[in-house]
């Protein structure tokens, strides 16, 4: 894969160019392997399709507890927002004259919610919350919203096949380049 | 220096008008600069310079200050910093939000590193560059560390870009305009020399899988801030930047190492670079859906808009930047696009009615800023002040009016319609939807 050449300056290049000839070297190989215990410690994103959700479930009852100690001063009890952002309602306001973004109104993937509790919800101790308090979080939000019930286990199956009620209210305007540029 | 000879004309007494209200061929700053009368050009400082200077000053009879080891502007330029929010002490988030550029107060196309804009999500970590590391993996034949020593093995590329906010200008789209500096509005965005590693040498020595399409680039802040990069743009002109300015990134800037990925969404250029995961598609972090997503009219969002539109902005005059009676003035901005190089900007003094073209400064280079001028025989009317940028694939800035038929209101990010400074009678400057 080795795509790249470096062409080396100078008169002596110059003169190989003018010869007809390309002087290139492949740059250095500096990479060292990464162990597979720090990759797993690193690889904490989360796609829609769920990949990489860890085991634990939690329902949006058991996530409320955690929610009024760990979110609500900054979210508000209801998720109403207070010095942070407003996490619950707005349902239907995208179109209206006072729009209201919020996960319910807008997020289209609940999968987000827990990748990005995860790694850095709450502010002052991002990556504190065990696996358990983090889906019952996104549980508790998810509830307060509407979307999931009080007693719905929240976990790895069952995160990705929430239907978010903005789904379909996002466009991929990314188009890939038509040439190849290299 | 084009020299002035004798008989000759002066050139602002021939300059030639090349738009309506006042607006002066470019010619007058693509010759090497305009030669000025006494009485014209030193008018105004004839005020503060004392009518008898019998006394020197003491910094004329006494030896300055002795060496140290890194400088720092003069006491004088306190007042140019940058623009930060004023909060509560108690804010239980301080490390979110960001500070702007005092784009009005700068020359040249260069932000210097500590005027840089800031965002971020967390704050700013204190990195030990001995304990950081970027760590590639997922679609990959063999995930691999990087260090800074072993970066530092790489043939280095260096080059000048901007990186602009995808939420800058964002007052834009309010119902009325911003009052402030044109940096209130506009400050979120900045220039630098960077230089580092082509990011495509990294991928490649991991051992692209063909199913990768994209990637995850995330931050190693207490926020983790992540983004998805289509794989296309990694492989172009994508780099791991270590320099800034010529020196080491600043800690506000990413501090050892950032992602620099010429003229997106300065969102995507992560600071703090610490992973980059190979995938198959977009992982739909939170910054690329509930923020930095354009929200259209008809309520659909348009999700993963990376380049940063053709724009340009007076800086002086500017809001604050009040004109002090009729004369002659120097306008001057930037313009700048996320798609290619800047081809042309255009002034206008009339609100839009007339347009002159205006002398681009060299260097112009591809995404970054491009320093434009003008000069402007003020008559003490009431004028519009409005700039256009054209790039060279063609785009035009659109007027304000014609970017909200399109997108609406309810956008917040990517605004790039045309700035408006009203210069009223009184000399005072004023941001204006025109």
């Amino acid at each position: 894969m080795s795509g790249h050449k470096v062409v080396l300056g100078g008169v002596a290049v110059a003169a190989l160019l003018a010869a007809g000839t390309a002087l290139a070297v492949d740059p250095p190989k500096m990479g060292r392997p990464a162990p597979a215990d720090l990759v797993k410690l690193m690889d904490i994103s989360i796609p829609p399709d769920g990949t990489g959700l860890p085991e634990g479930q939690a329902t949006a009852k058991q996530g409320q507890t955690v929610f009024m100690e760990r979110c609500a001063a900054c979210h508000g009890e209801r998720g109403e927002g207070k010095t942070n952002d407003r996490l619950a309602g707005g349902k239907g306001t995208l179109t209206e004259e006072v729009t209201v973004k919020t996960v319910g109104s807008y997020w289209p993937w609940a999968t987000t919610l827990f990748d990005y509790i995860r790694r850095a919800m709450p502010y002052n101790t991002p990556l504190s919350l065990k696996d358990e308090e983090v889906y019952g979080t996104v549980a508790y939000v998810l509830f307060l919203n509407g979307i999931v019930g009080e007693n719905d286990p929240i976990n790895a199956q069952t995160l990705p096949k929430v239907q978010m009620p903005n789904r379909d209210g996002f466009i991929n305007a990314w188009k890939e380049p038509a040439v190849a540029t290299r | 220096m084009t020299r002035r000879m004798k008989g000759e004309p002066h050139p602002l007494e021939g300059a030639e008008p090349a738009a309506a209200n006042g607006l002066l061929h470019r010619r007058m700053f693509l010759r090497g600069g305009a030669l000025f009368t006494g009485a014209t050009a030193l008018g105004g400082l004839a005020s503060i310079v004392p009518a008898s200077a019998a006394t020197l000053p003491e910094w004329r009879t006494t030896p300055g200050r002795p060496f140290i080891g890194y400088g720092y502007p003069s006491a004088f330029e306190e007042p140019v910093k940058r623009l930060v929010t004023a909060r509560a002490a108690d804010y239980p988030t301080p490390g979110t939000g960001s500070s702007r550029t005092p784009l009005h107060l700068l020359e040249g196309i260069i932000t210097p590193s500590g005027l840089h804009f800031e965002r971020s999500h967390s704050g700013v970590p204190d990195i030990d560059p001995t304990r950081h590391q970027l760590v590639i993996h997922g679609l990959v034949r063999q995930p691999l560390i990087f260090d800074l020593d072993a970066l530092a093995r790489y043939p280095t590329v260096s080059r000048i870009h901007f990186i602009e906010c995808a939420g800058n200008s964002g007052g834009g789209w309010g119902l009325n305009p911003p009052a402030g500096a044109v940096a209130t509005m506009h400050g979120l965005l900045s220039c630098s020399d960077w230089a580092g590693v082509p990011l495509s040498y990294l991928l490649d020595e991991a051992g692209i899988d063909p199913k990768a399409k994209w990637i995850l680039a995330e931050g190693g802040d207490a926020a983790g801030m992540s983004r998805s990069v289509p794989l296309s743009k990694c492989l172009d002109d994508a780099m791991v930047a270590l320099y800034q300015n010529g020196e080491r990134i600043r800690p506000e800037q990413g501090y050892p190492m950032r992602l620099l990925l010429p003229g997106w969404e300065g969102n995507m250029n992560v600071k703090w670079l610490s992973r980059i995961k190979l995938t198959e598609g977009p992982t739909h972090t939170k910054d690329e859906t509930s923020k930095y997503s354009e929200l259209m009219p008809d309520g659909k969002a348009m999700q993963f808009t990376f380049p940063m539109e053709v724009k340009s902005t007076i800086t002086r005059p500017c809001e604050t930047l009040n004109m002090r009676g009729p004369g002659y003035y120097e306008i001057t901005g930037f313009a700048w696009s996320g798609n290619g190089k800047i081809k042309r900007v255009d002034v206008s003094a009339d609100g839009g009615k007339t347009w002159a073209e205006a002398a681009l400064a060299d260097p112009v280079v591809t995404k970054a800023l491009t320093r434009f001028r003008l000069g402007w025989q003020w008559d003490g009317r009431e004028s519009i002040l409005q700039s256009r940028a054209v790039d060279d694939t063609g785009a035009v800035q659109p007027t304000r009016e014609s970017l909200v038929a399109e997108k609406g209101v309810k956008n917040a990010y990517h605004y790039n319609g045309i700035t408006s400074w009203e210069v009223r009678e009184s000399g005072l400057v004023k941001n204006v939807w025109a």
